[in-house]
């Protein structure tokens, strides 16, 4: 569904991505996991359209759209989070999910309807009168998802909603998110929280350093040796292994 | 529910100015409230994309000038009826607004930076309108004096009051549809957060474009209505940066983004202002020294205006800055 | 048509009045680059020293000059309490709050203006107005060339505060990094102030340049405001050696464009550069940020 091949991005001497390539199949979750820094943000600003890539190319349902404005992706039914909540501090919980109902409604009506809807669905119910800035953490995140949702996607690009959520909420975010794939919505998610990554995902890819260096089952990647360096740093995979062996 | 009551009750208030006018009113109170009115409607332009998109224009003289000249020229010039005129009045101001608009938002200016060139748009018209021949020189230009609602001229002032008042309900009824609309929504979205509404898949650069193309023709509207008031016009009232901040302070005082706001601003900043020019013996500049203190006052205190202000003493903060 | 002389001599005018336009540039950069905001008052401000120099003169006979050193002090003690009492406080940090209580404040000035001194102008008569310096075939007005002369030293003065001195180095501190400079105990509100209060200075010493040439009302500093905002985007805004090169530059094109297009149409030259700079390169000449 969306083929994003040897994207590169620099920041005026920093390679933030590096040659990076990601396939996300129709109907999956596909996770992508990296250290801090990776270039992950950056990676999904140039899928959606914020940033354009130095190079490399952006496919959506085989259309190549890598010159393409945000907005025109929005459209075309990708939609995205941001990392850093940026709610409309302004509006209220309602008002602000409209404002992504109303990609596919000019009634008024319809779109609050839709929205109420839709904030019922990611646990936003009772807050619909509440001024986005008023909401806690967890529910600007909630409120980034139900905005995003809206707009009816195909492709949804999460980027670590679950960040900043203590381990309860998490669990009641994760059911969301799985409700969201079995309505055929695909999902390719940043996320740090491991144990979520295990649990919902088929695919993940590793980004380290701007550079893609794994992908596969979840189960697999995080076993890879140079997964563990990235993370953990050098040598890390071979104590870890020898220390496995000496509990053997 | 709340914003009916507050429309509702602004329409009253029109209601009861115009029935008090035709019971009769002094030719002061008279010419205030016609004064009050336009810089109403004015504000109201200015609020479409300064307060309800976030772009604070401090050059809406460029609109406003460009709607008293073209109904001006066209009625002395060749003649044409004023309604007429009126109507190409507006065309112009809006097409002006969107060819400034189209540069700077192509261009990427906000903030201070839009504010300035917006300004520097309406010093251009105002040396222009100062030199050009067709537009009259620094001498200025006269609508003659022609009576009847054909010529949107009226002996009896109570008449042009009565219409002015019209157009400023209009302008709240524009305002109440522009609140609950897509378009009114996807404005705000962008004033609040650009970044995000275009995740949403706003195109922001059409609903700002769209955004001064309005603003622009309602303060056009404002600008033609002021010279059939006053049947002259030069380029310093025309392009003036007087009007420009008369709109700025009515919207901002009256409360940026609401639907009342620039008709409790200029009310309020006008009547206030009569009030201490008579009570410092007419000494010129008072009235906008006031005005100066009170904006200043507003941005500390009130960031909603007054509208917000009692609002928030109203429903005790339940529905601050709920703006759909 | 023009004589290569009187063209040579407009652009010579235009170097000289551009060097104090590049000096009211100064203070507003300079304003602009630490506190990142864009001050509107600044006109507003430099009618306010025209007057005070104009007072000093009228009132205790002192020469625009002389009166420089008093005013000085004056206006950078009034811009300090400005920001740090009215400005500052009301703003809260917005963008739009600083620029719409700038607006407001440049409103009541001028107004408070128009009301103490009524609408005319004010002119203070000097024996040197008209002298002449000849320098080969051109001739120089006196009060400009000594502007050009002040205006250099006043730069050379400022560059040597921000780099020589310790508030200098506490103000380049926070322009570069406003949370880290707080955490090591720098004043941030009171540096805020000091920038601000430094700026506004500059016009004390553009208003004592003027004046013996030129006349003061309520609305004079209006005019110039403009001006000085196209010479900070030219220059880039924040950027002090753009703002001296974006004045002189500005002073050059309005002396020409009068010359060509005469005094009331000739203005329109800075408000076109204005508009096609912050088209086309709003980061202006020499400028770093967006
Ligand atoms: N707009 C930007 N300008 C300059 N550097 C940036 C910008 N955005 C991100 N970076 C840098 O690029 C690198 C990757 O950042 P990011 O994509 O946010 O990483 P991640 O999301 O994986 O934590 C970081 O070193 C970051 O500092
Ligand atoms: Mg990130």
């Amino acid at each position: 569904m969306l083929k994003a091949h040897n994207l590169t991005k620099r920041f005026s001497g920093l390679l933030a991505v590096d040659d990076a390539t990601i396939d996300v199949a129709e109907g999956s979750i596909t996770g992508l996991i990296g250290p801090n820094g990776a270039g992950k943000t950056t990676l999904f600003a140039m899928i959606a359209g914020f940033l354009s890539p130095n190079a490399g190319t952006v496919t959506f349902q085989n259309e190549d759209i890598t010159g393409e404005k945000p907005h025109l992706r929005a459209r075309r039914g990708l939609a995205r989070t941001f990392q850093i909540v940026q709610p409309f501090a302004g509006l209220d919980v309602r008002d602000n999910i409209a404002v992504g109902a109303f990609l596919h409604t000019k009634d008024p009506a319809e779109a609050r309807r839709l929205a109420t809807l839709t904030a019922e669905k990611v646990g936003l119910g009772h807050e619909l009168d509440k001024l986005a800035s008023g909401l806690t953490i967890a529910g600007r995140k909630r409120l980034e998802l139900a905005r995003a949702l809206a707009t009816k996607p195909k492709l949804l690009l999460l980027d670590e909603v679950l960040a900043g959520l203590n381990p309860s909420e998490i669990r009641d975010v994760l059911p969301i998110i799985r409700q969201i794939r079995e309505e055929g919505v695909t999902i390719l998610m940043i996320e740090h929280i491991m144990q979520a990554v295990m649990n919902l995902c088929d695919t993940v890819y590793v980004l380290s350093q701007g550079k893609m260096i794994a992908s596969g089952e979840p189960r697999l990647v995080c076993t890879d040796t140079a997964v563990i360096e990235a993370y953990l740093g050098h040598g890390a995979a071979a104590r870890i292994k020898a220390e496995g062996a000496a509990h053997a | 529910m709340k914003k009916n009551f507050e429309f509702i009750a602004a329409l009253a208030f029109l209601g009861v100015v115009g029935i008090a006018a035709i019971a009769g009113l002094p030719g002061n109170i008279l010419n205030l409230l016609i004064f009050m009115m336009i810089i109403a409607l004015t504000a109201q332009g200015w609020n479409v994309l300064g307060g309800y998109g976030g772009l604070s224009s401090f050059g809406h003289a460029a609109f406003f000038g460009t709607g008293a000249y073209t109904t001006t020229i066209l009625q002395t010039s060749f003649g044409i009826n004023a309604w007429v005129g009126l109507v190409c009045g507006v065309i112009l101001g809006a097409a002006v607004g969107a060819m400034i608009g189209f540069l700077s938002f192509r261009a990427g200016l906000k903030g201070s930076y839009f504010a300035l060139i917006t300004l520097a748009f309406a010093e251009v018209l105002r040396i222009l309108a100062n030199s050009w021949d067709f537009t009259g020189g620094a001498a200025g230009m006269m609508v003659s004096i022609n009576n009847g609602f054909a010529y949107l001229q009226f002996s009896d002032r109570r008449w042009f009051l009565l219409i002015l008042i019209g157009f400023v309900a209009g302008g709240l009824l524009l305002t109440r549809w522009l609140e609950r609309s897509a378009f009114g929504a996807y404005l705000i979205a962008l004033r609040e957060n650009d970044q995000a509404a275009q995740a949403l898949g706003v195109d922001i650069f059409k609903i700002k474009m769209q955004a001064i193309t309005l603003s622009a023709a309602i303060t056009a509207l404002a600008g033609c209505l002021y010279v059939q008031n006053f049947l002259f016009i030069d380029a310093n009232v025309a392009y003036g940066s007087w009007i420009s901040i008369e709109a700025l302070f009515a919207a901002i005082v009256g409360g940026a983004g609401t639907m009342l706001g620039p008709l409790i601003g200029s009310v309020l900043l006008l009547g206030l202002g009569e009030i201490t020019k008579s009570f410092s013996g007419g000494i010129a500049g008072v009235d906008l020294v006031v005005f100066g203190i009170i904006l200043i006052l507003c941005v500390a205190f009130a960031p909603n205006g007054i509208r917000g202000f009692v609002a928030d003493l109203w429903y005790r903060r339940k529905s601050r800055g709920k703006a759909m | 048509m023009y004589s290569p002389t009187i063209i040579f001599e407009a652009l010579m005018n235009g170097l000289m009045l551009g060097a104090v336009y590049a000096l009211i540039a100064l203070g507003l950069t300079l304003i602009y680059g630490v506190l990142h905001i864009v001050n509107f008052a600044h006109g507003a401000l430099l009618t306010v020293a025209m007057y005070l120099v104009w007072l000093a003169s009228d009132r205790f006979g002192l020469d625009p000059y002389v009166a420089i050193l008093v005013v000085t002090p004056l206006m950078f003690a009034i811009g300090y309490c400005l920001q740090r009492f009215i400005i500052g406080p009301a703003s809260r940090g917005s963008d739009n709050g600083i620029l719409l209580a700038t607006l407001g404040l440049s409103i009541v000035i001028q107004n408070l203006l128009l009301a103490g001194f009524n609408s005319d102008t004010r002119t203070i008569a000097t024996d040197y107005a008209f002298e002449i310096v000849p320098l080969g075939p051109l001739l120089l007005s006196l009060p400009r060339v000594i502007g050009l002369g002040v205006s250099v030293v006043t730069a050379v003065l400022l560059w040597a505060i921000l780099n020589r001195t310790d508030i200098g180095k506490a103000i380049r501190a926070v322009a570069k990094e406003k949370l880290g400079a707080s955490l090591v105990g720098i004043n941030v509100a009171h540096v805020y102030a000091m920038t601000f209060a430094i700026g506004t200075a500059c016009l004390a010493i553009a208003g004592g340049l003027l004046m013996p040439s030129f006349y003061v009302s309520p609305t004079t500093g209006a005019a110039f405001v403009l001006v000085a905002f196209t010479i900070v985007v030219l220059g880039g805004m924040g950027s002090i050696p753009g703002a001296l090169i974006g004045g002189l530059l500005i002073g050059v094109v309005e002396a020409i464009s009068s010359l060509f297009l005469g005094d009331s149409l000739g203005q329109i030259g800075i408000f076109l550069i204005f508009i096609l700079v912050l088209l086309v390169k709003p980061t202006g000449l020499f400028g770093a940020r967006a």
